[in-house]
């Protein structure tokens, strides 16, 4: 106890603490009892805590928790949970998929989470592509766009070096072959074909000669050749006419790796759902019905 | 200072609890007492098995806070997590309840209708039944520990077990389906969680009811702090009429016959005797005081049997005391109750009771919600034409499925469809099937021609198309949005 003389108040008769602000004095109050017990209970309880619980730099708890150590068990466990749904999409055949609404969701999903990893390097984070990357989300397709298709294209690439099975096909560079006049005369027919520019005669003897064996006679393409189809409004390369001259003289011959190796089968077999869900999937399957959720998951912002 | 001053009682640092044996007491306050008492532990026990008929697509529980599906189901009104300003609502009501309560009948709420009042109570009148009244306990308490002594506070602590773990076990019934888990519960089959809230509550009960007591009041509740605040000198407490009692006396005809000054309080004690925290109301208000107005009841006794009139100690305002100390008449206690601010707060208390039951009724049980596909925002098609995504969340809040027809208003050369569609399909609307009580969700596109770089604002429309005439439920819910050419 301190030495200064200790005071009163009067109508409590509670000691004074002695601190004064502007005549208002703090009361000594006593703390009850059990208070003191709980507060020591307390130091007690944080021992043994210090020496459960890691506390220290590099030193481990009694208990062998860690926190990296509950993040290894709840991946286990997430894994453990979701392999019998995993199971069932490897087992289930692509084209079957969509029958189940619920499993195709789950590979949708799981396709999502696989593209956000191994894909948006070239195809972009919501799968849009730039140039000389395809646009998932538009219904035209090179090399096919059911759901089987986009698999195969997934496991063995494009003209991917390694893979016996990849999707190839070789555009000649026209430079070696027509002149620049004539190729000038194609590139205004292909202008012509998709709705730019007038048609030319010229430029139409020229395509039928030299293009129509894989791009079709009225230009429309040809998916076994990966082939595009000229007449639409989508330009994988650019649809200008200095974009087009490029591509007759120099020829394009973009790659896109196989996964097959890479990837385990059922995550390829998830981004083919996924890819296929985008909104310019072909034929079957239809793709999956509405979800209904619980009001709460995910009602905030939705991505798509 | 050695670590023994810290607990030794004399050093004036910790204080030990003085054991309160309050008396019986009968009374007018001690009969509202038992009122409110009985009320609030049936209305606690048995709500959660009050049943109620919602249909095939809701629970039949009157009562129920679904926290696993995200639903709050009072009777007739069923609220989803997005409407929970209805719960902030009426926990402001509460707040503006408990100030009104405060400002006209002081600490009201403390004295009578507090859990931690109701069990105590509940808790003492299983103390004197098992140990006898105020004198048996205190003679109890300060004998040996006997055998006899042993087998009745075994008893005593069993009889508030029982009610601590009934009192946790019915938390958890307001939480789930009761019958259900009840079975489950006493099965061993009901969640760790149900079984941990059990425990707690029961050991909470035990310990605050029986043990604890005015303890929690003085040091752990900050609610008597925030009405010291809150009261005023109009405020109704419970207040000792010293000039009507001092000077104390015991020998009344004694001193009378001396010819001292007599006042009104003989000093028994009886208003001290029956405090449940112990305190003695005559040395004026305080903050051990829960305003039980049992000291009413006690003296009111007293002074029955010394024929005097009663109120020695009674619920009188500041304003009030002052005025009859100097002699005025005794006021009528309801130009207490109803003055300016009392019924200001009942005025905003009302008001919004009333907003709350009007925007109730209004509300809308269908609702649309959008969030425009961002990356990318535009797609061109194949065929030239523009396509935009949109995710829709469409929330039929109502119990049963329903059926809407999806509209566009505007951008009159749009199509759209929904993924479960195929483009072919699209439609200036779609039908779709709502499941009840529950959020559906899809991917909507719509797709228009080419056209200059910019915005077009369209709207949708979900229109029921399953609407009973002469109710609200045809209402139609919109949302605005835009078509994005780039």
């Amino acid at each position: 106890m301190t030495d200064h003389q200790k005071r009163i108040d009067e109508a409590t008769g509670t000691n004074l603490v002695g601190h004064e602000w502007d005549g208002i004095e703090e009361l000594d109050t006593p703390l009850p009892r059990w208070w003191v017990y709980i507060f020591a209970a307390t130091v007690v309880f944080a021992a043994g805590y210090v020496v459960a619980y890691p506390s220290f730099p590099d030193t481990a708890g009694l208990t062998g928790w860690s926190s990296r150590g509950q993040l290894d068990q709840t991946l286990k466990a997430e894994t453990t949970a979701r392999a019998p749904r995993l199971d069932a999409i490897a087992s289930t055949r692509i084209e079957a998929l969509a029958a189940n609404p619920q499993l195709m969701r789950s590979a949708i999903e799981g396709g999502r989470a696989a593209f956000k990893v191994n894909c948006v390097q070239c195809h972009g984070a919501g799968a849009a592509g730039s140039k000389g990357y395809p646009n998932l989300n538009d219904d035209d397709w090179l090399w096919g766009g059911d759901i089987a298709a986009i698999e195969y294209t997934l496991q063995h690439g494009i003209r991917s070096p390694g893979s016996g099975e990849t999707r190839f096909s070789q555009m000649p560079a026209f430079a070696d072959i027509l002149s620049r006049t004539q190729i000038s005369q194609l590139v205004t027919h292909v202008q012509a074909i998709s709705g730019q520019a007038k048609p030319s005669a010229a430029g139409a003897l020229l395509f039928a000669e030299n293009c129509a064996s894989c791009h079709g006679d009225a230009g429309k393409g040809l998916r076994e050749q990966g082939a595009p189809n000229l007449t639409d409004g989508i330009w994988l390369y650019g649809g200008d006419r200095a974009a087009l001259t490029q591509t007759i003289s120099k020829a394009r011959s973009g790659v896109m790796p196989h996964w097959e190796g890479r990837l385990p089968r059922v995550t390829i077999k998830m981004l083919a759902a996924y890819v296929h869900s985008l909104g310019g999937g072909e034929g079957n399957p239809a793709p999956a019905a509405p979800v209904t959720a619980d009001a709460a998951t995910g009602e905030a912002n939705v991505g798509s | 200072m050695s670590a023994l001053d810290l607990i030794n009682p004399t050093s004036g640092l910790y204080r030990k609890r003085e054991p309160v044996f309050p008396r019986v007491v009968k009374g007018r306050f001690r009969q509202l007492k038992w009122a409110v008492m009985i009320f609030c532990l049936a209305v606690y026990y048995i709500t959660p098995w009050l049943r109620w008929d919602r249909g095939a697509y809701a629970p039949d529980q009157a009562v129920l806070v679904d926290l696993a599906n995200r639903r709050f189901f009072m009777f007739d009104i069923e609220i989803w997590p997005q409407e929970f300003y209805y719960v902030a609502g009426l926990l402001i009501m509460a707040g503006i309840g408990l100030f009104l309560v405060t400002s006209a009948v002081g600490r009201a709420w403390c004295g009578f209708a507090c859990p931690q009042t109701v069990w105590t109570d509940l808790f003492q009148h299983v103390e004197r039944w098992i140990d006898g009244d105020r004198n048996a306990q205190l003679k109890l308490n300060n004998a040996p520990w006997t055998a006899a002594k042993l087998s009745r506070r075994l008893t005593k602590w069993s009889i508030w077990l029982a009610i601590a773990v009934a009192t946790g076990g019915a938390w958890i019934f307001y939480f789930a389906d009761a019958p259900t888990l009840a079975n489950q519960f006493i099965s061993g089959e009901a969640p760790f969680v149900a079984y941990a809230t059990v425990a707690v509550l029961s050991f909470t009960t035990f310990t605050l009811g029986g043990f604890m007591r005015e303890q929690v009041c003085i040091y752990m509740c900050p609610w008597p702090r925030i009405q010291t605040a809150m009261l005023d000198e109009k405020s109704l407490i419970v207040t000792y009429r010293d000039w009507r009692g001092e000077p104390r006396t015991q020998g009344v005809k004694k001193a009378a016959a001396a010819g001292e000054k007599v006042g009104d309080c003989i000093d028994c004690n009886a208003c001290v005797s029956v405090c449940p925290t112990g305190v003695d109301i005559r040395q004026g208000p305080q903050l051990g005081c829960i305003n039980c107005a049992l000291c009413i009841d006690a003296c009111d006794e007293v002074m029955g049997k010394l024929n005097r009139p009663r109120g020695l100690i009674d619920y009188l305002n500041l304003h009030d005391e002052k005025h009859e100390r100097a002699g005025g008449a005794a006021r009528p206690i309801l130009k207490t109750l109803l003055r300016p601010r009392t019924l200001i707060y009942f005025g905003i208390w009302c008001a919004i009771g009333i907003a709350m039951l009007f925007t109730l009724g209004e509300r809308a049980r269908l609702t649309i919600d959008s969030a425009q596909d961002r990356n990318p925002v535009v797609v061109t098609m194949s065929d030239g034409q523009v396509r935009n995504g949109w995710t829709i969340k469409m929330r039929n809040m109502e119990g049963r499925p329903r059926s809407v027809e999806l509209t566009m208003a505007g951008l009159l050369q749009g199509r759209m469809w929904t993924d479960a569609m195929d483009r072919k399909d699209a439609a200036r609307s779609v039908r779709l099937n709502l499941a009840a009580d529950a959020t559906t969700r899809l991917h909507l596109y719509v797709a228009a021609p080419a056209g200059p770089a910019g915005e077009t604002p369209f709207a949708l429309i979900a229109r029921p198309q399953d609407a009973t005439p002469g109710t609200n439920d045809g209402r139609e819910a919109a949302r605005d949005i835009k078509f994005i050419r780039q």
